[in-house]
């Protein structure tokens, strides 16, 4: 069993390589995606009655070689990449559009690889390489897109890569000062003291803004909205918690700072509040959806603040207990949003994709041809608002009960004004999907404007070239997939398409009945142990 | 002042720099090379991180900086390809 955490690695690599080399690249895909998540169920079941896997590859054991580590938190969101990725792959099976390209499958593959080994290494520069490793595969993969994504994705590239480069003078600080790269190790040897606070800002601020923390997150509205149907999810439900997860890591063994940790607070306060008026503000479908990460995100932030206290070297036992609450309440908020926000892409791309728009205007009358796309979307709504039963609810109390014990009353209040901003957002475009369709003619009288800005879809591209003739025959040619049929007001939603998201949707709610096993999961080898 | 603290402050400086210039200017070429003027000044402070102990300069951080130039220079070129693209997307328009 110690093989394990490489094989989630190797596994996801080997497969990119074989989809890449392979004619039949949708089948290599989904079968390493079916084995990845029976490697992942694997892994958490081990890392449940066993504890935390330690591996060194080659035999060579830290701090000489490479520490790899599978604890509770990377089996854990290992489930969540491997429940989120056959569902997403699935999806891009049934409906071939929300690939992009044929490159797909193996760019989503790499970048799978790269977050499996941001997940399981326990070497700060391992965690480097593996960060750019999963950054240049999301950033390969939003290109995709099309001409429309190739900026978004340029800044996105840029931005993350800055972060990286923080993150990396913080690496060379801990190994100047300890002589190890192992971060267990390293912690236990590094000086209290302002190297400390200088390392912690810069983690801090390298992968706040690859995980898009409020005012870090201008690049990823852009970047999750311009990439194609099936590859937003992947972004938001899992390339954004990876980071997240470092940063969690890298907090927990160096015992935070509490200045810091104040900072970090009202920043992912702002996010939960700013994201979530950004995103009722929002005209664009997936910018809408996107937007409500960037609040999601200010969510799992809230831990640092809660969490800092009992991370301290003599935290009393009252401590740990708030923070273990409140570790548990972020991890499971989320997992759930992994779940719940894969499932609104899905369908907000196959919304877009059925009216030939990507406007929130433009769905007018969706609900009556595609109701049960509309209800999974609603349904996924309500999910990353909070609603009990499900799993977000579970995580959100779990919150809760950890800033009422701190007397942390902000944090409530954010919690509660965050669900009420998604819940509205999610209202929003559910009445436009109910409001009658006499309008239908709308994406047709205003071709000019649809044609640069809003071709989120091959057949509004397509629908916009028949309109405008040559003139935009070329946004035609570059969008990957001209094969879809180019009628007026978008094509039939398939009868199966809607499949994966409804899976998502239910896992998401029907975890939250029975998440004591997960909430004990995610705290295993951790400092918030019990 | 020594050698190594004045290096470890010129990193800095580049650092900060490339940083502002990155964030600043709205020329995607330009930002490709304030990209690359960041990774110099980072590279540089882990160099020089290497040599601000006593004795020899520890080669750990030394091969760090090289993995740093290979993961920069491998950045740089998918930026590259995407600034083409997005500028023959425009000469199209």
């Amino acid at each position: 069993m110690t093989d394990l955490p490489v094989l989630l690695v190797l596994l996801p690599l080997v497969g990119a390589v074989v989809a890449a080399l392979a004619p039949a690249r949708r089948t290599v895909a989904i079968t390493v995606a079916v084995a990845q998540l029976g490697l992942a169920v694997t892994a958490a079941v081990t890392v449940l009655r066993d504890g935390p896997v330690d591996t060194a590859p080659g035999g060579w054991d830290p701090p000489l070689g490479i520490a790899l580590r599978l604890d509770g938190l990377a089996a854990g969101v290992g489930l969540l990449v491997g429940v989120v990725v056959l569902a997403v792959f699935v999806h891009a099976a049934i409906t071939p559009s929300a690939a992009g390209s044929r490159s797909y499958w193996s760019l989503a593959l790499v970048t799978v690889a790269g977050l499996q080994a941001v997940l399981v290494a326990a070497d700060l520069f391992t965690v480097y390489v593996a960060l750019e490793l999963m950054t240049v595969g999301a950033v390969a993969l939003v290109a995709l897109g099309g001409q429309k994504a190739l900026a978004p994705a340029l800044r996105y590239l840029l931005v993350a890569v800055l972060g990286s480069f923080a993150f990396l003078v913080a690496v060379a600080l801990v190994y100047a000062q300890t002589g190890v790269l192992t971060l267990d190790i390293a912690a236990a040897d590094l000086p209290q003291g302002a190297a400390l606070a200088t390392t912690l800002a810069l983690v801090t601020v390298g992968l706040g803004i690859k995980t898009a923390l409020f005012p870090l997150h201008a690049w990823l509205p852009g970047a999750h909205a311009a990439a194609p149907t099936a590859v937003s999810p992947l972004l938001s439900a899992l390339v954004v918690k990876g980071a997240f997860v470092v940063l969690l890591r890298v907090w927990a063994a160096l015992g935070g700072d509490a200045g810091l940790a104040t900072v970090v607070g009202v920043l992912a306060t702002a996010a939960v509040v700013w994201g979530g008026v950004a995103a009722l503000r929002q005209t664009h479908l997936k910018r809408l959806v996107a937007y409500s990460t960037v609040a999601q995100v200010g969510y799992f932030f809230l831990l640092v603040p809660l969490a800092t206290a009992g991370l301290a070297a003599g935290a009393s036992a009252a401590e740990v207990e708030v923070a273990r609450l409140a570790w548990q309440g972020a991890i499971l908020m989320l997992l759930s949003h992994g779940l719940a926000k894969a499932a609104m892409f899905l369908t907000a791309g196959t919304l877009s994709a059925a009216v030939g728009s990507g406007e929130v205007d433009g769905l007018r009358g969706i609900a009556a041809k595609a109701p049960t796309t509309v209800l999974t979307f609603a349904v996924a709504g309500v999910c990353l608002a909070g609603l009990p039963p499900s799993l977000a609810f579970v995580g959100k109390w779990q919150l809760m009960d950890a800033a009422l014990t701190t007397g942390a009353w902000w944090v409530v209040v954010t919690l509660l004004v965050g669900g009420l901003l998604t819940a509205a957002a999610t209202a929003r475009v559910v009445m436009v999907t109910m409001r009658p369709a006499d309008e239908e003619d709308e994406v047709a009288s205003e071709p000019a404007a649809s044609a640069g800005r809003t071709a989120t879809s091959a057949p509004a591209a397509s629908a916009t070239a028949t309109a405008t003739g040559p003139a935009a025959s070329e946004v035609v040619v570059s969008e990957p997939s001209t094969t879809e049929p180019a009628p007026g007001a978008g094509r039939a939603v398939g009868a199966w398409e809607t499949w994966p998201a409804i899976v998502l949707t239910i896992v998401a709610v029907a975890t939250g009945v029975g998440s004591a096993w997960l909430a004990e999961l995610v705290t295993v080898g951790s400092v918030v142990a019990p | 002042m020594t050698g190594p603290e004045l290096f470890l402050a010129l990193g800095a400086v580049v650092t900060l720099l490339g940083a502002v210039r990155l964030l600043t200017t709205p020329d995607s070429m330009r930002r490709v090379v304030a990209l690359n003027v960041t990774g110099a000044g980072t590279l540089l402070i882990l160099v020089s991180l290497s040599a601000t102990g006593p004795g020899e300069p520890d080669p750990v951080l030394q091969a760090l900086a090289l993995t740093g130039i290979v993961i920069t220079i491998s950045v740089t070129g998918l930026a590259l390809v995407l600034v083409r693209r997005i500028e023959d997307g425009d000469d199209d328009d």
